[in-house]
């Protein structure tokens, strides 16, 4: 227990996690002040304004569409002719629906619909986070002798890194519960002065629930895969390096090699989609390339693939166990010199 | 008295693409308690290697070790608690105090926070705790160091190079703080090139070359195997020291001119230059055994002494204990 709370300590002491910790909050903030600025509320002035507006738009529009049709008449066996379409047909008169109110309604947050892409927006900027401080903090201990200092106090090397692993991981965890918390009583506070917090059913919230828990998943895992891959390589910019190189030869050199080869559901091979497969709980990928006319609503629909969050929840528990399996087998093994 | 450090046979054998080299080779080392005991040995000798292994940071291709008693590193995590150590420079992390990195250590250790205090009076650097250690000096780095071997006060402290970077009145400190130490009845190993300072704290020493012991016991045990058979002569004044030399060389003495005296470097016999001399009427006015050094020790055993003209590479040393000097000319 003495080694963990001194490893926490060591983790919260450090410069290199204020920092971070402090750039994220700021973002995040700024993100919550953006969105507070650019919504408001929908109130009977809002909807008297839009209507308003789409009547004018209507109106201006039936006028031009008079106006045109008339020069089209005009036209019509004159060398002007074929600047419009043959005896003016085909001129489509103006609605009263194509100019819905709706649409001229400023932006309203409705948390329901709009909150799951800012936990995923958390979970996205928390898992770099950790990433980043993960491989920092057992790197810089490599590469500054820190671990062989801690190694001629403790010899236990399996239990040294693996407890600092575990208070990485109970730091993130906490620090995820508690801004996921703050995020969502933020965003909702924000909707109730801003939009609509219309439709949050006990589903709904549930919902929201299971969707920030993936998302402390996803931090969790990016936390020990920044950890375990700077300890491999003794050196945070080990993990740093590894992600620039999995970044640069998966979404860019893979991606491009896979859409010249005319790959089928090239993009399943991108790590991102499987990303947003975790959060939203499904992605539907559709090869463009291809079509299926059995289908009863006719015509053209490209093959589909739907990769599921159980999918990519496997991957996420592949690469956390590979990477950390990895790290405490080479720890154990490898001489400290 | 009883062995708090035991190194029977040790190997090390580092495999590379380049092929095969032997670190340790069947190494021995035994540190009795109490004592203040020398580790010496030249660049790539196998010191900090030893060092290492010892505290379970490389593993042994074979071997024994026992500290306290206890076969190491099966009983390490059981004994490190009354190990103190530095291996080579002094490393910590840049951005923490000495406090900072002291009491963390201390956390680490369920070691009693006063301790983090109390070593740092210890090795002076009360007032500059509260600094980063990354504006400290390699002095100050190098008695943190010593200030983190000594957090949980040891039984047996082991120190590589700790004089590295310190003023002259730093090795002097560190040299009494050793000796207070030791008195205290810790035992200290103590690793170092400053073999001036070896000769005067240590009360034994091993001496290790191409991972190999090639010296071991108390420091004046090993000068009197090495003692030299090198005497140094001085003539009355107004005699001509040429005449006596070419007299000696022409009876088969290895004889070196200096300033104002000469030295015979095979005086099995010392009487012989005196009555040789006097045969020719030459008094000697001085006659006196050059007495070995820690230094020409180690030099003579590790084959590191250097040669006019001559480059030695790091690894370059003698593996094979030679036989200590004896008989010469005259005898």
């Amino acid at each position: 227990m003495s080694l963990y709370s001194a490893e926490t300590r060591r983790l919260t002491k450090r410069r290199f996690t204020k920092l971070f910790l402090l750039g994220v909050t700021l973002i995040l903030a700024a993100v919550a002040v953006g969105m507070f600025f650019t919504n408001q509320k929908l109130g009977p002035d809002q909807i008297a304004s839009a209507q308003a507006q789409a009547q004018q738009d209507y109106e201006r529009s039936l006028e031009q569409f008079g106006r045109d049709l008339a020069d089209c008449r005009a036209a019509q066996g004159t060398d002007r002719a074929d600047r419009w379409p043959p005896n003016c047909e085909g001129m489509v008169e103006p609605t009263r629906e194509d100019f819905q109110a709706q649409w001229y309604m400023p932006a309203t947050f409705d948390f329901r619909e709009t909150f799951p892409s800012m936990v995923t927006t958390l979970a996205a900027l928390l898992a770099l986070v950790a990433f980043i401080v993960g491989a920092s903090f057992v790197g810089a201990e490599w590469s500054s002798g820190g671990m062989m200092n801690l190694l001629l106090w403790r010899p236990q090397r399996l239990r040294v890194l693996g407890t600092k692993l575990a208070a990485l991981l109970v730091f993130f965890t906490a620090l995820t519960v508690v801004f996921s918390a703050v995020w969502t009583g933020l965003f909702h506070l924000i909707a109730q002065a801003r939009g609509s917090t219309a439709g949050m059913t006990s589903g709904a919230w549930q919902s929201i629930a299971l969707m920030e828990l993936r998302g402390l998943v996803l931090v969790i895992v990016a936390g020990a895969v920044g950890f375990g891959l700077a300890s491999l390589g003794r050196h945070t910019a080990m993990a740093l390096g590894v992600t620039i190189g999995a970044l640069i030869v998966f979404q860019f050199g893979l991606g491009t090699v896979l859409e010249l080869a005319g790959v089928k559901f090239a993009e399943a091979y991108l790590i991102p989609i499987w990303m947003i497969a975790w959060m939203d709980k499904e992605v539907k990928i559709e090869d463009s390339n291809s079509c299926d006319f059995s289908s009863a609503a006719g015509g053209c629909q490209p093959d589909a693939l739907t990769l599921t969050w159980p999918m990519a929840g496997a991957i996420l528990a592949g690469v956390f166990v590979l990477v950390v399996v990895a790290s405490m087998w080479t720890m154990r093994s490898r001489d400290v010199t | 008295m009883t062995a708090v450090l035991e190194i029977a046979g040790l190997q090390k054998t580092y495999r590379s693409r380049k092929g095969v080299r032997k670190a340790l080779d069947g190494f021995d080392m035994t540190v009795e308690a109490g004592q203040v005991h020398g580790f010496l040995g030249p660049n790539g000798s196998g010191k900090t290697t030893t060092l290492r292994t010892l505290l379970g940071l490389i593993r042994p291709n074979g071997g024994r070790m026992a500290i306290l008693g206890r076969e190491v590193p099966e009983s390490l995590p059981e004994v490190a608690g009354l190990v103190g150590a530095i291996v080579e420079s002094p490393q910590f992390f840049g951005n923490f105090t000495a406090h900072d990195t002291l009491s963390l250590l201390a956390d680490a250790g369920g070691v009693r926070k006063e301790r983090v205090v109390a070593v740092l009076e210890l090795v002076g650097l009360r007032d500059r705790s509260k600094d980063r250690v990354k504006t400290y000096s390699l002095g100050m780095k190098q008695r943190l160091a010593v200030a983190s071997a000594l957090l949980k006060e040891p039984k047996l402290l082991i120190l590589d190079e700790p004089a590295n970077g310190l003023d002259p009145g730093g090795i002097r400190e560190m040299r009494s703080l050793m000796r207070n130490l030791a008195e205290s009845g810790m035992t200290v190993v103590l690793s170092s090139h400053i073999l001036g300072e070896i000769q005067l704290i240590c009360d034994s020493v091993t001496i290790i070359s191409a991972g190999r012991r090639v010296a071991a016991g108390s420091v004046s045990d090993v000068l009197a195997s090495h003692t030299s058979s090198t005497v140094r002569v001085s003539l009355e004044p107004g005699v001509d020291m040429r005449t006596a030399i070419e007299l000696l060389r022409a009876n088969g003495a290895q004889v070196t001119a200096e300033h104002d005296h000469f030295t015979v470097g095979n005086a099995g016999n010392p009487a012989q230059i005196t009555r040789i001399l006097a045969e020719r009427e030459i008094y000697v006015s001085e006659l006196t055994p050059v007495s070995a050094d820690l230094e020409s020790v180690f030099l003579e055993l590790t084959g590191t002494a250097p040669v006019e003209g001559q480059n030695r590479q790091v690894d370059q040393t003698a593996a094979a204990s030679p036989a200590p000097a004896s008989g010469g000319w005259g005898q």
